[in-house]
């Protein structure tokens, strides 16, 4: 990859450590997407936030870089491992606490916008079309390239976080062209967004970079982040396009028995002791649907909905939260479904939720059996 | 064609898999063991072992898993991929863990078990030693 003479300048360590770690780390970036350079970027969205998921070793590290490190664009940053408004009421241990508050302070001194979301694309307003950017959350990633025209790799926390102290990223070949690989027929009717989740899941498994879809109906807002979220927890793809006739690559069919196969890997058991949803985070609208969803029905079980601080203060304004929590529901911000310690083995069995992403980490992560149906389903079986 | 992400020479044993590895959730931070019953490396640790995988998978924040395991002293010597993921290639940047990428048919020819020596300053990057 050729560097100006400024950026081989910082690589060497001429302009401190800091940036010489970011350099480094863009450089193997650009190395393995076959960058010839770094181009400026305007939004670098940053992962790595949980204290569930980084750790001490993260926490260190953070605390250490924020004394010198300073973004230079506008940052935005995921969820965090739980709302720092109700915390006191989840049992959580005063050690994963104090971890969590100092890995917050180090983003805010480092200039982080403190959004604590996993949909920044639901929540600012979206740069114009083709403006590069740099998304370390996978399926806020796949969101920007697909449905917002932005242009971002699917970065990694590590990425991202030096494309937002050098505003900038390596010109990789997902940020010029679209190749996909395969193009899959989706051949399922009536799909919900569970459907669609495990259509993602599907296509991150097979696509390579991006991927093509066929068949698909109108989609709405959930459909489109179910399918992010699935496909971000599978694969390395980072973008879908929506060709019906993409000709010269191998087609393959997302039929029920493929869907059949993503259900029952990711399917644990039959019924959960809580239900959970929001994972990607839930938005407005879906919040409106749920409250519309819920009237005069209550959860006959504990429900924890997790969304955005900024939506929280929204919904709460038009009254729907408070008739969510009429029915049931606790509405969780700064934190999501996935790796919170607010879901643990310890007390809780089995999880139901809409959620693919949700399962795959609440399973492996968390260690605790899921139960995958759609809203229209959950509401049905655990409402009253 | 073998390409370098990050550089190293180090001796050790082949730990191989043919799924890809999803760090964040499905490997310790401690211990470097894979929990994913459906992995084909599930109970199996990748401390100091030189990790054959086709590539890093799902979410981004696996590059703080990489970096975990390496201070806790349970990461791989180094890694060796058929397909260059940012999780991976960041992670092992910071990490300092050597990263080469591998022709299909270079990953095809290296067993699990096999004594290799990695150098990527060399003219052959991996050699087995027999």
């Amino acid at each position: 990859m050729e560097l100006t003479r400024e950026e081989e300048s910082a690589l060497k360590g001429e302009q401190g450590e800091i940036m010489e770690m970011a350099y480094r780390i863009l450089v193997a970036t650009g190395e393995a997407t076959d960058a010839d350079r770094l181009i400026p970027i305007e939004w670098a969205h940053l992962s790595g936030v949980n204290y569930n998921t980084i750790g001490d070793a993260g926490e260190e590290f953070l605390s250490t870089i924020s004394k010198d490190a300073r973004v230079k664009v506008k940052t935005t940053l995921n969820p965090m491992g739980f709302d720092i408004d109700n915390v006191s009421n989840y049992n959580v241990d005063d050690n994963f606490i104090s971890k969590q508050l100092s890995i917050k302070n180090s983003y805010e001194t480092i200039g982080v916008i403190p959004s604590f979301s996993c949909i920044p694309y639901e929540i600012f307003d979206i740069p114009k079309e083709n403006t590069q950017v740099a998304f370390a959350e996978s399926n806020a990633a796949i969101h920007a390239n697909s449905y917002d025209n932005l242009k971002t790799n699917k970065e990694s926390a590590f990425s991202a976080l030096a494309s937002a102290i050098t505003g900038k990223s390596p010109y990789s070949s997902l940020r010029k062209e679209d190749s996909p690989n395969l193009s899959i027929r989706m051949k399922i009717n009536n799909p919900t967004e569970l459907t669609y989740g495990m259509l993602g899941f599907f296509a991150g498994k097979v696509g390579d970079t991006s991927v093509n879809i066929s068949g698909l109906g109108e989609m709405d807002r959930r459909q489109c982040k179910a399918m992010c979220g699935g496909m971000g927890t599978s694969g390395t793809c980072a973008k879908f396009l929506f060709d019906e006739e993409k000709s010269g690559i191998e087609k393959i069919d997302f039929d029920e028995k493929e869907m059949k196969n993503v259900y029952d890997e990711l399917n644990t058991t039959e019924k959960g002791d809580i239900v959970t949803l929001g994972s990607p985070q839930l938005g407005l609208d879906e919040i409106s649907d749920l409250t519309i969803k819920l009237k005069g029905r209550s959860f006959k079980k504990r429900c924890m909905v997790f969304t955005p601080r900024m939506v929280k203060e929204q919904a709460r304004k038009l009254g729907y939260t408070n008739e969510l929590e009429r029915a049931g529901c606790e509405i969780l911000s700064d934190c999501c479904t996935c790796l919170t310690p607010l879901i643990n083995k310890d007390n809780v069995d089995a999880v139901t939720t809409n959620s693919i992403k949700g399962a795959f980490y609440l399973k492996n992560s968390n260690g605790v059996d899921v139960n995958l149906k759609s809203l229209a389903q959950i509401i049905e079986d655990e409402t009253q | 064609m073998n390409k370098v992400l990050v550089q190293g020479n180090v001796e050790g044993i082949v730990l191989k898999s043919e799924d890809p590895i999803n760090f964040l959730g499905t490997v310790d931070k401690k211990t470097g063991i894979i929990s994913d019953k459906n992995h084909d490396l599930f109970e199996k640790s990748i401390a100091n072992t030189i990790l054959l995988f086709p590539s890093g998978v799902g979410s981004s924040v696996g590059a703080y898993t990489i970096y975990s395991i390496k201070s806790n002293n349970s990461a791989p010597l180094a890694m060796i991929c058929k397909k260059a993921d940012l999780t991976v290639a960041t992670g092992c940047a910071l990490a300092n863990i050597p990263l080469v990428i591998v022709s299909e048919k270079k990953f095809s020819s290296i067993q699990n078990n096999d004594k290799i020596v990695l150098d990527t300053k060399s003219e052959n990057i991996i050699s087995t030693i027999f």
